[in-house]
């Protein structure tokens, strides 16, 4: 190995500057190194993004007024199924991967992810999975169309996708996990000798328990998903109450890793949040060591909370009792978080770049996803708000506004150190304004057709449902073109535009902002201590 | 520097080992939730399924509070059957033994052999509630058009908590035949439990 080692940095030594591997093959499918991963994994993500929209926008067309006009049941099952697959381990999931990979090495002071080679490999799991999933569609039988959740016995009674559904699963699982390795393998080993763990970023902080979360409850959904195909093709009766299994034990299973899952999907977001706002405020992060512990925290209680998942499936009082508070506790380490970023932004000398308007929508929209879920955390009124518009509101608000708008102001925010280039501001805030508007448009009525009995998951609804759907859809195509517009403006600051500087931003702190942009295909490889007054709390405690 | 990048190599294996054994072992704990929820289901009655009164808890005069016992009788939809009972609800007074009748019908041109698969609710009652005699311990054989009356004898605890003054039986019946050897060797034994 380390003769290997000796013999590549000769070899280098020959070249004079990035030393990028020519020709697609060796450049993109068998490389190892993170910025062109990272580049892979946010590419990839935001294909799926488009695919997983286009199926919602298949889901709004046919929502757009009462009656069947445009897809059969069956196939609208299908797409709100998919939709959910797609955005959850293609989309969102990968998305922040991708953002791990490029910026965590960079934010220690380390020259690569630990294990580069199997970072490789991780990625490149993940396009054979999911066209695996897509293939689904075409196949006699369709898709999996039981629900995101895949709750037996009415997951198994489709066609054959269900092996197409688990194997897909275990490969974004396995993909899911070797990322979750090298992600803690690169914080606890790479960071810079002189980087201790409390001066690390927050982003990167987040990352690592996020990382610790995927590790704990991936492997228990590949477990429960195993059972699935077990019951479905070799005669075992885990979830066959006819063989003396039990379908609850089902939803227990998923919802152990379910609840996990989510917090994976927005820890990473929040320490995007909790990179952007100190920038634009201009002031270093209010309560950085209490917002590394209620990250923790909020991890913690994510193992304990599954059943609110289950409230109407049935449970002792005690039970319930238990859920509700646990559930709502949540709300608290959440709480301080919103309140940190809050007290980041007090008297800080704020402008209002892109990146930053999407962070304060960020803000004031995921709490609203929060408020509603305190609302849903409360088991007596949950039976009423339970599989309701008013649960796809609130999901939607915490991952759409939530992570998603933590995914796109993360991209305008290291979109300069990433290409070189500044994206056009103008453009931009026409994105921010177009996208936080329809979304509005397209998921707050969505709460009131819940609270007025519409179910989800429905291709067809009673008339009085029809104005607020109406107004969902138009909401929905909006937001949909909105994202093709960001592809323009993404691919513009690619191909040109203003050379950015090093720092980009006038407030940025932090070691990534100290390599020039484009960031050189290798950075910090020099294995020695850094810079910590360029860190934004490299001495501040 | 070379000493560096070889120990940091280490640590990332030792990791690397570490994150694999982590995931192997929440695979294994994913599996071994379904013995613990039978244990906990077992101790709590979480999943409906009744419990087994000691014999001795059968008394002759029981206790001066009466409980409304509710019957109810489904189908699976792979079962062309009907089920209904043959009173809807009974006044029990716990400690003492009662007996009432489903009736089931075959409604298919095949004989078909179906298993009924008991649940109580509210789940916290099902523990107090026990069958001596159901039709749901062995699989039932209807001829094409056959009905049968299916007797069902069960006892209340007198320790079922004060504040539960209605229960419900519900019996959901299964298509036995399409099962298969193995599924339905698994099924007696956890048949044999509830």
């Amino acid at each position: 190995m380390s003769q290997d080692i000796t013999h590549d940095e000769v070899a280098h030594g020959h070249h004079d500057h990035d030393h990028k591997p020519k020709g697609f093959v060796k450049r993109w499918l068998m490389t190892t190194n993170h910025k062109d991963i990272g580049t892979l994994y946010l590419v990839f993500a935001f294909a799926m993004f488009i695919l997983g929209g286009a199926m919602a926008m298949i889901i709004r067309l046919e929502l757009f007024q009462p009656g069947l006009q445009f897809v059969e049941p069956a196939f609208f099952n299908q797409m709100t199924t998919m939709h959910a697959l797609i955005m959850v381990f293609g989309a969102v999931m990968p998305a922040f991967v991708g953002l791990a990979n490029w910026m965590i090495p960079l934010m220690i002071g380390a020259p690569d992810m630990a294990l580069p080679r199997m970072n490789n490999w991780s990625f490149w799991i993940l396009p054979f999975a999911f066209t695996m999933l897509s293939a689904t569609l075409f196949m006699p039988g369709g898709a999996p169309a039981g629900g995101w959740t895949m709750y037996p016995p009415l997951v198994l009674q489709g066609g054959h996708n269900v092996g197409f559904l688990v194997f897909s699963v275990h490969m974004m699982g396995i993909s899911s996990i070797m990322g979750a390795i090298n992600v803690i393998a690169t914080i606890m080993n790479m960071r810079a000798p002189n980087v201790g763990y409390l001066n690390m970023p927050l982003f990167v902080w987040t990352w690592l328990i996020t990382a610790f979360l995927l590790i704990a409850v991936m492997p228990v959904l590949a477990g429960a998903v195993t059972m699935l195909l077990t019951d479905r093709y070799f005669d075992t009766s885990f979830f066959n109450a006819a063989g003396g299994g039990d379908p609850v034990l089902f939803q227990h299973i998923f919802w152990f890793f379910g609840h996990p899952e989510v917090y994976i999907m927005i820890l990473p977001a929040f320490g995007v949040i909790s990179e952007i706002i100190p920038t634009f405020a201009r002031k270093p992060l209010f309560g950085y060591v209490s917002m590394v512990y209620a990250t923790a925290g909020i991890a913690f209680l994510s193992f304990i909370v599954w059943a609110h998942h289950m409230f109407s499936v049935g449970m002792p009082l005690g039970g319930s009792l238990y859920f509700m508070y646990a559930t709502m506790m949540i709300a608290v380490p959440t709480g301080v978080k919103i309140f940190n970023w809050v007290a980041t932004m007090w008297r800080g000398s704020m402008t209002f770049e892109t990146p930053m308007l999407f962070s304060l929508a960020f803000v004031v929209l995921f709490t609203i996803g929060g408020f509603s879920g305190v609302m849903m955390a409360l088991a007596p009124v949950d039976l009423q708000y339970h599989d309701t518009y008013f649960i796809v509101a609130h999901f939607h608000y915490v991952l759409v506004t939530g992570a998603v708008y933590a995914l796109i102001a993360g991209a305008y925010y290291w979109l300069p150190k990433w290409s070189g280039h500044m994206y056009n501001e103008r453009l931009g805030k026409i994105h921010f304004w177009w996208s936080t508007i329809s979304v509005n448009v397209l998921f707050f009525p969505q709460h009131f057709l819940g609270l007025a009995g519409m179910p989800r998951r429905i291709p067809d609804y009673s008339t009085q449902f029809a104005e607020f759907n109406m107004m969902s859809s138009i909401g929905g195509f909006a937001f949909g073109l909105a994202q093709v517009f960001f592809i323009y403006i993404v691919w513009k600051t690619v191909k040109g535009g203003d050379k950015a500087t090093a720092q980009v931003w006038e407030g940025a702190k932090g070691l990534e902002w100290t390599v020039p942009s484009p960031a050189p295909h290798h950075t910090f490889e020099e294995f020695g201590p850094v810079d910590l007054d360029k860190m934004a709390h490299g001495k501040n405690h | 520097m070379q000493q560096d990048k070889q120990n940091r190599q280490k640590d990332n294996k030792k990791v690397l080992k570490l994150g694999v054994a982590g995931s192997l072992l929440m695979v294994g704990f994913g599996f071994a939730l379904v013995p613990l929820y039978d244990i906990i289901c077992d101790i709590t009655g979480l999943n409906g399924k009744t419990g087994v009164l000691a014999v001795e808890q059968v008394q002759e005069k029981g206790i001066d509070h009466t409980i409304t016992v509710q019957f109810d009788g489904n189908v699976n939809s792979d079962l062309p059957w009907s089920l209904k009972p043959q009173v809807f609800s009974m006044e029990v007074v716990p400690g003492k033994l009662y007996s009432t009748e489903y009736i089931a019908r075959n409604i298919a041109q095949v004989d078909i052999t179906g298993q009924a698969v008991p649940s109580v609710a509210p789940n916290e009652a099902s523990i107090y509630f026990s069958k001596t005699e159901c039709f749901c311990f062995t699989e039932q054989l209807l001829t094409s058009g056959e009905e049968k009356n299916m007797p069902v004898t069960f006892i209340v605890s007198p320790d079922i908590p004060k504040d539960i003054n209605v229960l419900t039986l519900s019996y959901t019946f299964f298509n036995k035949s399409r099962l298969t050897a193995e599924q339905q060797a698994v099924a007696a034994k956890a048949h044999e439990k509830i």
